[in-house]
């Protein structure tokens, strides 16, 4: 059974068609990127499966269920996503410890003050942290807490928004390191938005490369050693990004 | 290359008041530029860009800046008048900056901007100014100026803004560019057809570059020289080539941190920060 299932998906913004026909199977466990320019609909997909964008037609299946276009409150409980601004994405007048307690009061789950603190381990933040303001974290620990707010109901699909373009190179490793970590703890599935071809190669198993709105070419992250991609937009994208230098030097 | 440097900083010190005394973000520069490419790299709040807008004078109280010596073609810039700087900056230096969305005035059009820019610097008959606007953004590679040139910022995308930003920086014919993170704000794309952009119209005009960002390899792609930067201190200065070969504990953990096309690594190296700082 495939984690997540788009088929012929359309998303539109009110008159503008933003995604048109669709089409991904991500397996339970894997890891895949959408990729591509601004514009080209990579994170409006995202956003219509978690429900941000509720004008689609077409399928999406998450873990065997279909989504419906309503607020689903079981839904939440399979599929969290992380957003790219960790500064823009926390709630600034809450404290850590309230934003990771809220997912479980609305679903009304025990255990709050343990689960809290489990929580905050496992996204490697020391306790201090628990009852400080957004304001008062740097940018890579906020992040730390965004991932922790989205595990907070134990979900195993992860939608994960550039979730590293805003952070310095070195906090951009240690939070991927965390995310690959996680995976590997909690089994979960991963789909992540990056323009990062490099990130993709480290964290991703293949990929989805989207231009105006369509996917041009699905190829395996392996792909990103010798450029062996069959579409042009993708060779000029891969070109843009540098190509690979450790095999040009040979 | 000329005999005098087109650019000589000794010592330079910027620095803020806290509530426990002023905190020096940028601690003791000092290079020398010639009519090259240079690169600061840095994480944030490594002082990069506070070396940049220092260059300009532009260090806003109650911040403070100081330098033993910060001469630009024979020209110390430390005694000019508020006046003279100003005449100084955009047509002897000018600065790109990050986020053409912020940048540019949002209720001029694109063509009063440019030429507002020029204005600035030069007299003109308008004609010529008109001239002189279509032929830069020719230059910067924007098809059909004359409808650009009519357009406003919120009407352009994020790269065509960042040519027009370039195009205004240049239009004075400015003898040192300093760009800070021109393309942080691009897609990936645009970006490389951004920085050859710059590249090329720096070769050409034999202009000097300082090139600020936090992306050491784009760096050391389009640089001669680089610096790195952490905590307001120069840790390391070579050749763009050698980057590769950087000795210095932050810059080979900056270095080993940057995923790769070819990813083998199941982990990726992060900054063990008490190795070098000492404190």
């Amino acid at each position: 059974m495939s984690a997540i299932s788009l088929k012929n998906l359309d998303i539109s913004y009110g008159t503008t068609k933003v995604v048109e026909g669709a089409n991904i199977e991500v397996a339970a466990g894997e890891s895949f990127a959408l990729v591509g320019e601004s514009g080209s609909g990579k994170s409006t997909i995202l956003k219509a499966i978690a429900g941000l964008a509720p004008d689609w037609t077409g399928e999406i299946t998450v873990l065997g269920e279909k989504r419906g276009h309503r607020v689903d409150h079981a839904f939440a409980t399979r599929c969290q996503m992380v957003f790219q601004d960790p500064y823009g994405s926390l709630h600034p007048r809450k404290t850590v410890d309230a934003v990771l307690s809220e997912p479980l009061r609305i679903h009304g789950l025990p255990n709050r003050d343990a689960r809290v603190l489990e929580m905050l381990a496992a996204v490697g933040l020391d306790q201090r942290f628990r009852f400080r303001y957004p304001h008062q974290l740097s940018g890579g620990q906020r992040q730390r807490v965004a991932i922790a707010r989205a595990l907070m109901l134990e979900p195993k699909v992860m939608l994960l928004d550039e979730p590293t373009s805003a952070l310095d190179v070195s906090v951009q490793a240690e939070i991927l390191n965390l995310l690959k970590k996680l995976r590997r703890e909690q089994g979960l599935t991963y789909l992540m938005v990056t323009h990062n071809l490099p990130v993709v190669s480290f964290m991703c198993d293949r990929m989805a490369v989207m231009n105006k709105g369509r996917i041009v070419e699905i190829a395996p992250a392996s792909a990103l050693h010798d450029g062996s991609f069959t579409d042009p937009y993708t060779q000029s994208l891969y070109a843009a990004s540098g190509g690979n230098p450790d095999r040009k030097d040979q | 290359m000329s005999p005098s440097p087109l650019l000589e900083l000794e010592n330079l010190r910027v620095s803020f008041p806290t509530p426990k005394g002023r905190i020096e973000v940028v601690k003791g520069l000092s290079f020398t530029l010639g009519r090259e490419r240079l690169g600061i790299v840095g994480e944030s709040g490594s002082g990069k860009s506070m070396t940049g807008r220092a260059l300009l004078r532009l260090v806003r109280t109650p911040g403070a800046q100081v330098a033993d010596r910060m001469v630009f073609d024979g020209i110390d810039l430390q005694r000019l008048s508020e006046r003279k700087m100003r005449e100084l900056r955009g047509a002897r230096i000018s600065m790109i900056m990050q986020d053409p969305k912020f940048s540019l005035n949002p209720v001029m059009t694109i063509g009063a901007q440019i030429a507002e820019a020029l204005k600035t610097h030069e007299k003109l008959a308008r004609r010529d100014i008109r001239a002189r606007v279509l032929e830069m953004l020719e230059a910067v590679r924007i098809n059909d100026p004359e409808r650009v040139m009519e357009l406003y910022p919120h009407e352009v995308s994020g790269g065509m803004g960042q040519r027009v930003m370039i195009a205004m920086m240049l239009i004075p014919r400015p003898d040192l560019l300093i760009a800070d993170e021109p393309t942080s704000a691009l897609d990936v794309s645009v970006q490389a057809q951004v920085l050859d952009l710059i590249d090329e119209l720096v070769r050409d005009k034999g202009m000097g570059l300082i090139l600020i960002s936090h992306d050491l390899n784009l760096v050391a792609r389009y640089c001669d020289r680089i610096l790195v930067m952490h905590a307001g201190e120069v840790v390391e200065s070579c050749a763009a080539a050698d980057l590769q070969n950087a000795t210095h504990p932050y810059t080979r953990g900056l270095l080993a941190a940057v995923p790769r096309m070819e990813e083998t690594r199941a982990e990726l190296p992060t900054l063990d920060r008490s190795a070098w700082s000492g404190t």
